[in-house]
């Protein structure tokens, strides 16, 4: 049966993209940035995924106003890589798969989770910064990656609660795949961020230092936090924690925190990072 | 907590608009302007000739003239959502952080520097009232 090993979650600040992309890792600007995903580097190596499955948000590339999912599942083959308004960043194109993805897609929607099939979508710096900073700049992804586009643009997005209980029906639908499959599990976005209005720059170290605390040995408790104490705490861009709480949900209730990092600042963004394993299934 | 009550707490975060159902439907057209400079050649081609290519969308004049002075918080007042109209940032080669210190009123070196040394801080930016004592 295919199980998850770990689970990843991190900021994707597209500026991260752009930095990586032009070479400007080692400016004095980003290389503390850089250097506290090193270690990440060699987690992702050394673990080898089967599968990742990754939890991050669209910026209005593949979807507009036009179709707003609240969580859209990517079951293609290939998903090639949205001009975000200046040119495709120049990676790889990321291949899906569409076994494990129809699998997870059924179980969650029999489990009650009424999720969107995707059989063609771009994917933006949301879903390719996280993977640009766990695995460089390879030539091909080291492995298949499932796309899982969740709406935190348009206001409500879904609550910290719903994204955790997903998560569990995501964990139980990998867990009854009939393959011997690995699979690491991504959420991105975050951590406190204000990309808007007058009061864009909002950061908040004190909100964010909790977050990682509860994450790792209390996550029940952040489900819980409402979406205007969000906006109000963490900035109106921050409320793409809820997304961490995807792959929170899961992985197991007694994961093992590998490894914590908390830069200030990339662009407008804290940059937050952790990486969990579960004990049983590593 | 009814909707009234919700919607009252998130106006009283300041200098924040919230895009939500009402914003949303305002500001569809002009959204969907910047959505539309996602592509190479339509990005030339406003970049030709602005009004003839806004021309094509049926948004209001005020929504229009935002755009055309580059008003940036204007827009989202307007209904725009900074993940559309970044795409008019990008067009006009300005990134998140470039727009951040527009909406702001910050110069891109005071911007750089308050990120640098660790953001806005949420003391003194939680509630309007905050905001209102100065």
């Amino acid at each position: 049966m295919a199980r998850i090993v770990g689970g990843v979650a991190t900021s994707h600040v597209p500026a991260i993209g752009a930095a990586i992309d032009r070479g400007r890792m080692t400016d004095p600007y980003w290389q503390p940035l850089f250097k506290g995903y090193e270690r990440s580097k060699e987690w992702m190596a050394a673990t080898k995924p089967d599968v990742v499955l990754l939890v991050y948000n669209d910026h209005a590339s593949a979807f507009s106003l036009e179709i707003i999912p609240t969580f859209a599942l990517g079951c293609a083959e290939d998903f090639a890589i949205a001009d975000e308004g200046w040119g495709p960043r120049p990676v790889p194109a990321v291949k899906g798969h569409p076994d494990l993805a129809w699998h997870i897609a059924q179980s969650v929607i029999l489990d009650e989770f009424d999720i969107t099939i995707v059989n063609k979508m771009e994917v933006d710096h949301g879903l390719t910064v996280p993977l640009s900073l766990l695995c460089g700049q390879p030539k091909e992804w080291p492995c298949p990656v499932i796309p899982l586009c969740v709406n935190v643009i348009q206001y409500p997005p879904p609550t910290g609660h719903r994204c955790f209980m997903f998560g569990k029906a995501i964990r139980k639908a990998i867990e009854s795949f009939d393959a011997d499959l690995r699979v690491v599990v991504f959420g991105t976005g975050g951590m406190s961020h204000q990309l808007q209005g007058p009061r864009a720059g909002l950061i908040n170290k004190e909100f964010d230092a909790r977050f990682l605390d509860k994450f790792a040995t209390d996550p029940e408790a952040l489900t819980r936090i409402e979406h205007v104490e969000y906006v109000r705490e963490a900035g109106s861009e921050g409320i793409e924690l809820v997304m961490w709480l995807i792959m929170r949900g899961a992985l197991e209730a007694d994961a093992k925190e590998i490894y914590r990092f908390y830069h200030v600042p990339a662009s407008n963004t804290a940059v937050g990072h952790m990486i969990l394993e579960n004990k049983r299934a590593a | 907590m009814d909707d009234a009550e919700t919607a009252a707490q998130f106006d009283d975060i300041p200098g924040t608009t919230l895009f939500d159902a009402r914003r949303s439907r305002m500001g569809y057209h002009l959204n969907m302007f910047c959505m539309s400079l996602m592509k190479a050649e339509n990005r030339e081609a406003f970049k030709r000739d602005e009004d003839a290519y806004l021309a094509q969308f049926p948004m209001t004049a005020e929504q229009k003239k935002a755009v055309r002075t580059r008003d940036w918080n204007g827009m989202l007042r307007l209904g725009g959502n900074i993940y559309y109209t970044s795409k008019l940032g990008a067009t006009d080669g300005l990134t998140f952080q470039n727009l951040a210190a527009l909406m702001t009123g910050s110069t891109q070196e005071e911007y750089l520097q308050m990120m640098i040394g660790g953001g806005r801080p949420p003391k003194g930016n939680r509630s309007k009232k905050e905001w209102a004592r100065g």
